[in-house]
């Protein structure tokens, strides 16, 4: 299986990503994002951070950059897309994915574990994860607000586009478990295609016991499955 | 002299636009709410609703006002404005 993570100025979870899809026995390149070719790659991630030192808007320039064009290319031709909490913003700003990331409800950065629930474990990226199961992951943003509007909001439900939504260690969904205010507590979506996720939490954080625990294995292991 | 008549002709064909763009009504703006409860606390009691926004200043190499409105909106279109929560305005300064 071969990945290539995509680094911007102000990417910051590049390398964790990297060693994350190591240890799973990803074969990973990174690409600057001033190359105008990609390597050939069964999965494209593009990871989180603070590109561009969120100007304008988180990921905006990041998604104007020249290689996206390239990863654009790419995800229309089918190959897996995965972008994790900046890489999530930056995929909403390219269109790849709907809807867009505002500032946290309560206006500051979060960071901390948070319980999520896999709402549809029928896709390349979460296959070996139970539906419904709950997962304790990481998450640290100032911009994870979710939100879209009606139509698609409806569109991902009838679809099952939703991959995760914000729940408490029971898997109860509610507001009150909802730590930025996304639009029905959703933490994670894909495209229409099943081939793009997007999502605030860092599964990459969640690769060893020692220091974490093992939530995030999962995702890249449904992925070696390509 | 030559000098004098290319900065002239400079100076004539450089339009000036802003470009205001705010959250549209439905979206929450949690920072105008912030700023609009701290000057209720500072006593201004009047204040109705305070949404807060971006403003750009931006000058054009073009003589024709038209031509360079356009090329203003393709640049709020493309990168300035995020048209699921954002709206615009376009003014000649």
């Amino acid at each position: 299986m071969k990945s290539t993570v995509i680094v911007f100025p102000g990417s910051n979870c590049d390398r964790d990503i990297a060693v994350a899809l190591e240890k799973m026995q990803f074969k990973n390149k990174m690409v600057w994002h001033k190359e105008t070719k990609l390597p050939k790659s069964d999965l494209i991630v593009i990871p989180g951070g603070f590109s561009y030192g969120d100007y304008l808007r988180s990921g905006a320039i990041a998604g104007k950059s020249l290689i996206i064009d390239e990863v654009i290319k790419a995800a229309n031709s089918g190959c897996y897309v995965l972008g994790v909490c900046n890489g999530f913003q930056i995929l909403t700003e390219t269109g790849l994915l709907k809807g867009t990331l505002l500032r946290n409800k309560n206006l500051k950065f979060i960071n901390q574990d948070v319980h999520i629930k896999v709402i549809n474990n029928q896709t390349k990226f979460s296959s070996k994860y139970k539906k419904d199961q709950i997962l304790e992951i990481n998450i640290a943003h100032n911009e994870g607000n979710y939100f879209t509007d009606n139509s698609h909001l409806e569109i991902m439900k009838k679809d099952n586009l939703i991959a995760f939504r914000y729940c408490n260690e029971k898997g109860i969904v509610d507001e009150k478990y909802n730590p930025n205010g996304a639009l029905e507590n959703i933490a994670g979506i894909y495209n229409s295609k099943k081939n793009i996720l997007g999502m605030m939490p860092h599964p990459e954080r969640m690769m060893d016991k020692t220091i974490s625990n093992t939530d995030g294995v999962n995702l890249f292991s449904s992925l070696l499955n390509l | 002299m030559e000098k004098q008549f290319q900065l002239n002709l400079k100076k004539k064909s450089k339009l000036k636009f802003s470009v205001t763009v705010t959250l549209k009504k439905d979206v929450l703006d949690p920072q105008g709410k912030v700023v609009q409860n701290t000057l209720i606390n500072l006593g201004m009691k009047n204040l109705i609703n305070i949404r807060q926004g971006k403003f750009f200043e931006i000058e054009l190499n073009d003589k024709n006002e038209i031509e360079a409105k356009k090329k203003i909106t393709e640049m709020c279109e493309k990168l300035l404005v995020n048209l699921i929560i954002e709206d615009y305005k376009i003014n000649k300064i």
